[in-house]
């Protein structure tokens, strides 16, 4: 056994370290995890193309408790092929899901606004499910000053 | 909940036209994260879900979450073919419904 250089030996405690900077933040990373969850259920596990979805999200938003949001899906929206519903989860909130839309050939546009609320800063990511089983994603980061969960 | 909504739409339209519709609902939506000053946590309440029916045929529907802020605001778009009605349907958690109409006239 090759004995521990103490440049590897530093190595390894300074990784240690890291680690536990990481553990303190679990609770954002929890709520990453639980948003990632959520997509892949919505999916099915199938991979979302990271196209046609735009988001309009203030870069910064001054108060979490009452964010603007709107998205819209550039992709036809026609009896044989259109955007039947689009998810839309907040990775950094306590529960990450925001809202899912439903969306017909007679909604004319996949697209939609709302005003959300939001804990801390994060990203907001939507994915769009077409009725031929395809997904298209988008993401946008929001920096919040002030949270918005009653805290 | 025995809120009015506000919506503003269009009366009138082209055939084909594709209209923008905004809503407004008054609501507390009570997320279910707050705590009262007692330190107990205020049950949550909120509208759940948002439908928007033109003719009887669905147009649009939302699955809302806590995350959506109070006097939930829903903006969408509507093709509109012919004359007719949209019905809009908003559900509270505790399976109250709230409904309103407007009509349009497409030529």
């Amino acid at each position: 056994m090759r004995v521990l250089t103490r440049r590897a030996a530093l190595a390894l405690g300074a990784g240690g370290a890291a680690l536990t900077v990481v553990g303190w933040n679990s609770g954002a990373s929890a709520a990453a995890k639980d948003a990632a969850d959520q997509i892949a259920k919505f999916t099915g596990g199938k991979e979302a193309t990271k196209a046609k979805v735009s988001i309009e999200l203030p870069e910064i938003a001054e108060n979490g408790n009452t964010v603007p949001l709107s998205f819209a899906v550039d992709a036809p929206m026609t009896a044989d092929n259109y955007v039947s519903d689009v998810l839309v989860v907040a990775d950094g909130n306590p529960n990450p899901g925001v809202a899912t839309f439903h969306f017909t050939p007679l909604s004319g546009r996949a697209e939609a606004a709302t005003r959300i609320r939001l804990a801390t800063t994060q990203n907001i990511i939507v994915v769009a499910k077409t009725s031929k089983g395809e997904f298209l994603t988008g993401q946008k980061l929001v920096k919040v000053t002030i949270g918005g969960c009653g805290g | 909940m025995a809120e009015k909504p506000r919506l503003k739409l269009p009366k009138e339209a082209k055939k084909g036209d594709v209209i923008e519709i905004k809503t407004l609902m008054p609501h507390i939506m009570e997320s279910g994260q707050r705590k009262d000053k007692d330190g107990k946590v205020i049950p949550r309440k909120i509208i759940n879900k948002f439908v928007a029916t033109f003719n009887g045929k669905p147009v649009f529907s939302a699955d809302l979450d806590p995350a959506i802020a109070a006097n939930p605001y829903l903006q969408f778009s509507a093709k509109v073919e012919e004359s007719g009605t949209f019905k809009f349907t908003w559900t509270d958690d505790d399976g109250s419904v709230i409904t309103a109409e407007e009509k349009i006239t497409v030529a």
